[in-house]
């Protein structure tokens, strides 16, 4: 065995390796060579650092300090990472987290086929291959989000296997997986394995019981190596028979103080019912989630649930907690029907959900203080409860800590002190210990035991583990939404003659599925198609097992339409988002188009008339017979006039002094008073242009009726000659500017959201870990989007012509060349902003204020650029929406053509790969 | 009493959460700064720099005398172009006004034949093409009379108008931008942080975690009107003070206290909007796409671009539903106008009313949807 090891060097060398994440450290100067062509586990408890290792091996994250070769190579080195790239497979933590929930598997293995580059036809018989030795063949169009999470690991596993790789990281594959998926995916491991007898495998698991089957063993806690070797060398240097014990052996006293094996004692039955369900069923839409589930739990009971993933055990959790309302049957908690708002209720029960659902963005003691204000803890005791759960749960040196910065077992230990901050009669759990280690899970089942026999608190849980359905009083198995055996485990093990309670369910499961196979429920169908040991054919495998051979190119156009492809698939499967963008524009294009007016009319004027006779009424009326002006009641004194202005009843004010029709006659100049609204300037400039214009109309008039001629209009005629528009109308002067402003906003807000969405949601990381290239990356999200937007001008366009009658004179295919190139530019800007949040709605708010208001005042929609000052000008002058309002303005009113908007299409050519260039500079390639 | 304490616990978390995330905080202050000194100081008066382009085909004293009448900052300095660049330059939006001086032109004013100036105006860009019209028309008259009488005389008819602008006298742009500006930003933020952080929520699945703990969608709702209204009120009112009044030095006529008791009805309304837009839009995606549909028309149409008046009626009665409508009436009239809570009491009962509205319509759909939330 040692003997094979020295021969062939290790597929992974680390020395001295250590990770910080801010103050916390990771990974504390690791040390370790691992094994070329074996199965290797890493085996300890959440948080010691195995995922973090895992993706420093991965080149998922950048290395701080220390030394990382992996295939032979330095992983700083990026020429190196880029070259091994292709012979790293890695599966990252969490279910199904790097795949796409609404694409279905053959849609999520054909892009990451493509990522490697691989062409249709090696593609799909390699994903004929792997589904059908997974036994996920029969389910290839279901979506991935549809799966039960033994499918979903699956699926992962095969998109990690598509481009068969050379070294297999599998980052807790199994964690909350149910027993015989789990089983079923360990087999399809060795069968792979047998077939390539050369391929490294590293796990990370927290299931001691599926570590004994490796070769090798890695032990680690708190960022360390613990120890090193095979299970045999494991027991034999603790003494212990499983390889958990061995473990609890192997970690520092300190670590160990205070660990002693579960004990439970009896359990004094009083007969009092706590949780009653009678034919509890749920169904969603045509799918029967839970299907006539009655149960019987006694105070003080634990009662245990397990079942395959997807077999309806947290639909029935949620039923009782009121989070669900059943479709058919009844439940009781401590008597009382459920119902989803009895208060009084809900503060005696505590749930932990199945995913993590804390607040992220509070600390660990803000969560804790937060629940129990919210169920009404005293006052003066918070300090103390929240004392008292931290010392419990070990989380005192995490009480400052946020909780996306800790591990998962430390999450999850989180989330149960958050259940019982309150102290309730009664704990829904729903998988509390999924990924916590032995030690913790121990400690964990001993506070429950003690709870549920010295306080009669009910419990009533769900796992995986089976040695935990041990200590449970009675258990029952699901699946397929009903109930396939109730007892106590010790009697479940007796009635099926199985060895252990593993066994028994196992059969059991197989029996059912076997059993009930046409009316099983389809979520769990894939179950019953058992892993096919059928190896995959070596020689094909062979033939097609050579692209990462060959260098792979610098840009390969595959590779970014495997993303293009993805994301038009994600925006087809939610057409309610394309929809929205193509109507959303339309809708606003009219909105503004109408709405905009910059012809000012039907002005509020009143007059405070203190002579009264027909000549000043005639002045009036002047005013009140144009369109821009509509009289008010008459002014009767200065105050009304005030306070009518102030309320912005009235815009212009007149005041025509008395005794003016008799100076009038006479020759006396006269001055006629008008106060205007100034508070919304450009609006005040236009009526001061109307009212000295109907001034000097007045006035001539006047002339006209007096001496019979008109007086002389001044020394020079002057003709004014309104070009493009010849009416001054606005909508032909707003819809062609209101197009640069709908095809920036909308696909720059899409773009943004569409990279910021995968850092969200950990789908990123397949950007980080595959060979495509960042300028792949980008133009793959980017080209979708451009698609839709070009989609969207041709609506507006049609828009412009059809319903708001805008006369097209010039080139067409200039602008649409423009509006090509402005739909590159603006979705670049979208790409630029997402670079720098991480989160969705900083991404929204960065991309509304970086957008709405440039390309609305900036832009030359209502001034003109060379017009702007300061800040707006310097916008104005770079944005690309101020070139393309130009070269809208220019084709639809002033017939211009290509030669005309040179400049600005050049401006808009050399815009786009600045813009593309800065993402790609800034957009980092590992995670930090 | 239970309940406020729940609403007001809630809150707190709230704003904890607002509180960590540093690239959120950094975005408000930007939009209540920086982002409001842009917008204020960007806008060009009305006739600022317009580019004016002159053919001068006479090259006499009087046309010399015209060209030179153009100055900043109502104009830019004239470009001397000749005839065949005026297409072009009008073309590519280089010149607003082009100005085509006839040969023999001083000959033919000095003999009164009064020649023909040509204006050619790019009515593209309206607001310019308007105003500046009458300016260069009246430039050109004054500069010929003058030319013709040795000295300006003031052509003042019999009759003169005193034309006097009340509460912004010189028209000042800035005055009007920059508290547009703020009332953008505060619709604007106020939707995103409660209609962003639901969907947040639900992505991330803790609003499932709230529910099965004794507080009510109504207290969940609550929590989130009063937190994020909170925030944005008092970026508002530090915004108002600090640059507007203070680095814009934009004169405020009336009392700040009664604005913000208005924003703060305002902030209700809005925030309300956001939570009933998050129980719609399943993702976050199709809210940022729903957001910009109700956000442009809110910005655009409710009176802060250009005036309702001038609306056609139909865009007029649907913005009265819109709470920015009768905000934006109730700041210029407090703002600008100095209007007390006398003149503007109808505008807080409209709003009012439309936030209780929205409020209501927001806590039916959520209690409604929450289930499919988790």
């Amino acid at each position: 065995m040692t003997g094979i090891i020295a021969a062939s060097p290790p597929v992974a060398r680390i020395s001295g390796v250590s990770l910080h994440y801010g103050k916390t450290l990771a990974l504390d100067g690791v040390d370790l060579d691992i094994p070329a062509g074996k199965m290797v586990a890493m085996i300890g408890p959440d948080g010691v650092g195995k995922s973090s290792l895992f993706s420093l091996l991965a080149g998922a994250r950048a290395i701080q300090s220390g030394m990382v070769e992996v295939l032979g190579g330095d992983m700083a080195d990026r020429e190196h990472r880029e070259g091994i790239c292709p012979r790293i497979a890695y599966m990252p933590q969490g279910l199904g987290r790097n795949l796409y929930p609404t694409l279905s598997i053959d849609e999520n293995l054909e892009f990451f086929g493509r990522l490697f580059g691989q062409d249709a036809q090696e593609r799909e018989r390699r994903i004929a291959q792997l589904t059908h030795s997974t036994g996920l063949a029969p389910f290839r169009k279901r979506p991935a989000g549809k799966l039960s999470g033994g499918m979903k690991q699956k699926l992962g596993l095969c998109c990690a296997l598509i481009h068969d790789p050379d070294f297999l990281l599998l980052d807790e594959p199994t964690t909350g997986v149910d027993p015989l998926s789990r089983a079923q995916f360990w087999d399809l491991i060795d069968s792979i394995r047998a077939d390539r007898p050369t391929m490294s495998v590293l796990v990370a698991t927290a299931y001691m019981e599926e570590a004994e089957r490796f070769d090798w063993l890695v032990a680690m806690d708190a960022g360390r190596i613990l120890a090193t070797g095979t299970a045999q060398d494991f027991y034999a240097r603790t003494n212990e028979p499983t390889l958990e014990r061995a473990f609890i052996a192997l970690l520092p006293e300190e670590r160990r103080r205070g660990h002693k094996p579960v004990e439970i004692p009896a359990r004094a039955s009083d007969n009092e019912v706590a949780i009653e369900a009678q034919g509890l069923t749920m169904r969603f839409g045509d799918f029967t989630a839970v299907d006539h589930v009655d149960f019987r739990i006694e105070r003080g009971e634990i009662f245990g649930f397990l079942g395959s993933n997807g077999c309806g055990k947290s639909t029935t959790m949620k039923m009782l907690t009121g989070l669900l309302k059943a479709t058919d049957g009844q439940a009781w908690l401590f008597g009382r029907e459920v119902e989803n708002d009895d208060m009084a209720t809900r503060g005696r029960v505590g749930y932990m959900s199945q995913a993590f659902s804390l607040y992220s963005e509070l600390t660990v003691r803000q969560n804790l203080e937060l629940h129990a204000q919210l169920f009404h803890v005293p006052k003066d005791i918070i300090p103390a409860r929240i004392q008292e759960m931290a010392g419990r749960f070990d989380l005192n040196d995490i009480m400052e800590a946020l909780p996306d910065s800790i591990p998962l077992g430390q999450r999850q230990r989180l989330s149960l002190a958050v259940a019982m901050i309150h102290k309730p009669e009664m704990l829904i759990l729903d998988e509390p210990t999924s990924g916590v280690d032995p030690i913790a899970r121990d400690q964990f089942w001993q506070m429950m035991i003690d709870l549920s026999r010295n306080d009669q608190v009910t419990i009533f849980i769900s796992t995986h583990f089976m040695n935990e359905a041990m200590r449970c009083d009675r258990i029952s198995l699901m699946h397929a939404g009903r109930v396939l055996i109730s007892d106590t485990p010790t009697a479940i093990v007796e009635q099926r003659g199985s060895a252990g309670l593993e066994e028994a369910f196992i059969s059991c499961l197989q029996e059912a599925t076997g059993s009930t196979a046409p009316v099983a429920d389809e979520k769990d169908a894939s179950d019953e198609v058992a892993p096919s040991p059928i190896p995959v054919a070596t020689t094909a495998k062979n033939d097609a097992s050579s692209p990462h051979l060959q260098v792979s190119p610098r840009f390969s156009q595959r590779r970014m339409m495997s993303y293009a492809r993805r994301e038009s698939l994600e925006l087809r499967r939610d057409p309610i988002r394309a929809t929205l963008a193509l109507l959303g524009s339309v809708i606003l294009m009219f909105i503004m188009g109408y709405g905009i007016s910059l012809d000012v009319e039907k002005l509020p004027f009143a007059v405070l008339d203190r002579d009264g006779t027909t000549t000043s009424e005639n002045y009036a009326l002047n005013l009140a017979g144009s369109r821009y002006f509509v009289e008010h009641s008459p002014i009767t004194d200065y105050a009304s006039l005030d306070r009518r202005m102030r309320a912005g009843e009235i815009s212009v004010a007149l005041e025509i002094p008395p005794n003016f029709a008799r100076d009038l006659r006479r020759g006396v100049p006269v001055e006629i008073g008008v106060w205007m609204d100034g508070a919304m300037p450009t609006r005040a400039e236009t009526i001061k242009g109307y009212l000295q214009a109907m001034h000097a109309e007045w006035l001539s008039n006047m002339s006209l009726q007096a001496t019979g001629a008109r007086p002389s209009s001044g020394a020079v005629n002057i003709e004014l000659r309104y070009r493009y528009n010849p009416n001054v109308l606005s909508l032909i002067a707003i819809a062609p500017a209101v197009i640069p402003i709908l095809l920036l906003l909308f696909p720059a807000i899409l773009t943004a959201l569409s990279v910021v969405r995968e850092k969200e949601l950990g789908s990123i990381i397949n950007f980080y870990v595959t060979p495509i290239t960042r300028l792949e990356f980008l133009l793959g999200k980017q080209l979708p989007y451009v698609v839709l937007a070009m989609v969207n001008y041709v609506t507006l366009v049609l828009v412009a012509v059809f319903v708001f009658r805008v006369p097209m004179t010039g080139n067409l295919l200039a602008m649409t060349v423009g509006a090509f190139l402005y739909t590159l530019c603006s979705t670049a800007i979208g790409l630029l902003f997402s670079i720098f949040m991480r989160s969705q709605i900083a991404a929204l708010f960065a991309t509304a204020i970086g957008t709405i208001l440039p390309s609305v005042q900036f832009s030359g929609l209502t001034n003109p650029v060379s017009s702007l000052e300061g800040v707006g000008k310097a916008i104005g002058t770079i944005f690309p929406a101020s070139h393309f309002v130009t070269i809208c303005r220019g084709v639809f009113s002033k017939g211009l053509g290509f030669v005309d908007l040179t400049h600005q299409l050049m401006a808009l050519a050399i815009s786009f790969p600045i813009l593309l260039g800065a993402c790609a500079i800034l957009l980092r390639k590992q995670e930090r | 009493m239970e309940q406020a304490i729940n609403i007001y616990r809630l809150g707190i978390k709230e704003l904890r959460s607002l509180w960590r995330d540093p690239m959120m905080l950094v975005l408000i202050f930007y939009a209540f700064s920086l982002g409001i000194y842009a917008a204020a100081t960007g806008m060009p008066e009305t006739l600022h720099k317009a580019p004016i382009a002159i053919v001068d085909e006479d090259q006499s004293p009087l046309s010399n005398r015209v060209s030179s009448a153009f100055y900043p900052p109502h104009f830019t300095q004239p470009a001397l172009i000749n005839l065949p660049q005026v297409d072009k330059g009008l073309d590519a939006g280089t010149y607003t006004f082009a100005l085509d001086i006839p040969p023999n032109f001083q000959r033919d004013v000095l003999a009164g034949r009064h020649p023909t100036v040509q204006l050619n105006v790019d009515a593209t860009s309206m607001t310019q093409a308007f105003t500046g019209g009458g300016y260069i028309q009246q430039i050109v008259q004054g500069e010929a009379s003058e030319f013709l009488a040795g000295t300006r005389s003031a052509a003042t008819g019999p009759v003169s108008m005193n034309l006097r602008a009340r509460f912004n006298p010189n028209l000042t742009q800035s005055w009007f931008a920059s508290l547009m500006e703020i009332i953008n930003n505060v619709t604007m933020l106020s939707i995103i942080l409660t209609g962003a952080a639901l969907i947040r929520e639900r992505e991330h699945g803790t609003i499932e975690h709230l529910l099965v703990m004794p507080v009510t969608p109504f207290e969940i709702m609550a929590s989130k009107v009063w937190a994020m209204g909170l925030v944005v009120l008092i970026a508002c009112g530090l915004s108002l003070i600090f640059m507007v009044q203070g680095l814009l030095g934009v004169p405020i006529e009336g009392s700040i206290a009664l604005f913000l008791l208005g924003a703060a009805l305002h902030l209700f309304a809005t925030t309300s909007m956001g939570i009933f837009m998050g129980t719609i839009a399943r993702s976050m995606p199709q809210f940022g796409l729903l957001l910009m549909l109700v956000l442009l028309p809110l910005q655009m149409l409710s009176g802060g671009v250009t005036a309702r008046e001038s609306m056609p009626d139909f865009v007029q009665m649907v913005m009265l539903v819109a709470p920015t409508t009768h905000f934006v009436s109730m700041s210029q009239a407090v703002l600008y106008r100095g209007a007390g809570f006398a003149v503007v009491w109808h505008q807080f009962l409209s709003i009012i009313a439309i936030g209780s509205l929205f409020f209501f319509a927001a806590l039916t759909r959520f209690r409604k949807t929450i289930s499919s939330m988790t």
